[in-house]
């Protein structure tokens, strides 16, 4: 019986393992998903835990109740991929052979990477951190908050922008906005990565008071003296700094020698096989798909290989493709939200800002766990 | 250094080249391909903000190559 095993039990590895239950047959093959912790985490949610009430157990399952009842579910965490041998190690030393593998590893967040991140800065970009930064945010009672990112590329690109707005709203509700300062930081040419809908964000930002400063792309920390300095040269003073973490690819594959010089598994941005092998895929946020980094991406991704794995494995030709679908909500606070859909074509269009859109991302949260990872839609 | 961003969107290229020179040494040259239109805003102005030198911009079929020198 062939064999698929599937590394990663996240968003794209649980969509993949759930979708080829339901198209091969039990005899066609085996599945299997390794993941290091066997817990699934919605990690748009860590917004909420940060900024609203959300209680973080409401953000995390087993990955086993997710998962098909064929699917094989071992926990533990892959250590290396032996590409020539078709194998892939765990840390406890067993050995798990495939015929067709699927790397859904996500991105690894490398604090170390930035001089003075660990000692100085907040962020929302875990559960743990998600709690500190509620806890900081809780004892704040005025001064300069200054959001930011630690380096480029990131997972879920609007979500600085997010959390500027989120503040804003936040400290209204305290009713201490006038004493706080909000200073936004972008690396790039402009508030919003995306160029269309960068107006509708500036708008916002004016609105509501949110500083912002474009090009500054974060060299180092000063703990001491408070303060962020750019490698384009400025130095800027926060009293609180929130600050997305550096990310890389996955340990393993940068460990195995498949990863490029961010450890980003390189990967045909159609066929998702990466691009030394043609019998693995590779899915999400550890990929160098030239895509946002997000849920959904990985979301529309799942379905391309699934296809094509069935294919492969039945003799047939494999002629799914992704397209560069994306789309993501955003909440901007105040009951209001955008959402933007584009692909390799197709930039996003300017969307309006509104209710319609914040109530889509409060229903995703509410049904991602029955419609997501089963691959229901 | 050649970075091919080729085919992805603005501000794909840019970060790009943002990567690279934080892992570039001083003097040395990188190149950046792009295919998307607004980079030949972008990348010029970062590139003077940074206090790097844009040594040149040739034209491809469908892309433009950057020549970009990393001057601290
Ligand atoms: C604050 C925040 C807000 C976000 N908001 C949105 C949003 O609104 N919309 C959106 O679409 N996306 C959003 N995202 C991004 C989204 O969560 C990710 O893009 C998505 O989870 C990527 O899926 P993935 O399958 O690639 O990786 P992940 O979901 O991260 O899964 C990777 C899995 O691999 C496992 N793993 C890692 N290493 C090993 C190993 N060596 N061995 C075994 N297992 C391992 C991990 O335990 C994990 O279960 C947001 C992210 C954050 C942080």
């Amino acid at each position: 019986m062939k064999k698929v095993v599937i590394l990663g039990g996240g968003v794209g590895g649980t969509i993949v393992a759930n979708l080829l239950a339901k198209k091969l047959r039990p005899e066609e093959a085996e599945i299997t998903v390794v993941d290091k912790t066997g817990k699934h985490v919605y990690q748009p949610g860590f917004v909420y835990v940060a900024f609203e009430h959300k209680k973080p157990e409401k953000l995390v399952r087993d990955e086993r109740r997710l998962l098909r009842k064929r699917v094989k579910l071992v926990l533990g965490e892959a250590v290396k991929i032996d590409a020539e041998g078709k194998q892939v190690h765990l840390a406890d030393g067993t050995v798990l052979d495939y015929d067709r593998l699927v790397v859904a590893l996500g991105a690894r967040l490398t604090p170390d990477e930035l001089p003075g991140y660990k000692e100085a800065a907040h962020h929302f970009y875990s559960l743990e951190g998600s709690m500190e930064l509620r806890k900081s945010l809780e004892a704040f009672q005025g001064g300069k908050i200054v959001v930011t990112v630690a380096s480029v590329p990131y997972k879920c690109p609007p979500a600085p922008s997010e959390a500027a707005c989120q503040l804003d709203y936040y400290f209204t509700k305290r009713g201490i906005r006038d004493k706080v300062d909000i200073h936004f930081l972008s690396p790039l040419s402009r508030v919003f990565p995306l160029e269309p809908v960068n107006p509708v964000v500036e708008q916002v930002f004016a609105k509501h008071h949110i500083r912002s400063t474009i090009f500054f792309n974060a060299e180092s920390v000063d703990p001491e003296k408070r303060i962020v300095n750019s490698i384009e040269g400025e130095s800027i003073p926060y009293d609180l700094l929130i600050m997305v973490p550096p990310h890389r690819g996955a340990k393993v594959v940068e460990e195995s020698g498949l990863g490029d010089r961010g450890g980003w598994l390189p990967t045909d941005k159609f066929t998702l096989r990466t691009k030394a092998h043609a019998d693995i895929f590779a899915l999400g946020d550890c990929t160098d798909v030239p895509v946002s980094k997000s849920g959904a991406a990985a979301h529309f991704q799942a379905k391309v290989i699934a296809e094509s794995i069935v294919a492969d494995l039945r003799g047939e030709p494999a002629t799914a493709r992704y397209d560069g679908h994306v789309m993501c909500y955003c909440d901007a606070g105040y009951h209001k939200g955008i959402s933007m859909s584009f692909d390799y074509e197709h930039p996003p269009v300017p969307p309006p800002l509104g209710l319609k859109d914040w109530m889509g991302k409060r229903f995703l949260n509410r049904v991602y766990w029955m419609l997501v990872p089963a691959g229901r839609v | 250094m050649i970075l091919d961003a080729r085919g992805s969107f603005c501000p794909g290229p840019l970060m790009e080249l943002i990567r690279g020179i934080k892992q570039a040494k001083v003097g040395e040259e990188l190149e950046v391909w792009s295919s998307d239109q607004g980079s030949k805003k972008d990348i010029p102005f970062w590139i003077q903000k940074a206090g790097h030198q844009l040594l040149g911009v040739v034209e491809e079929q469908g892309y433009a190559r950057f020549i970009v020198k990393k001057l601290k």
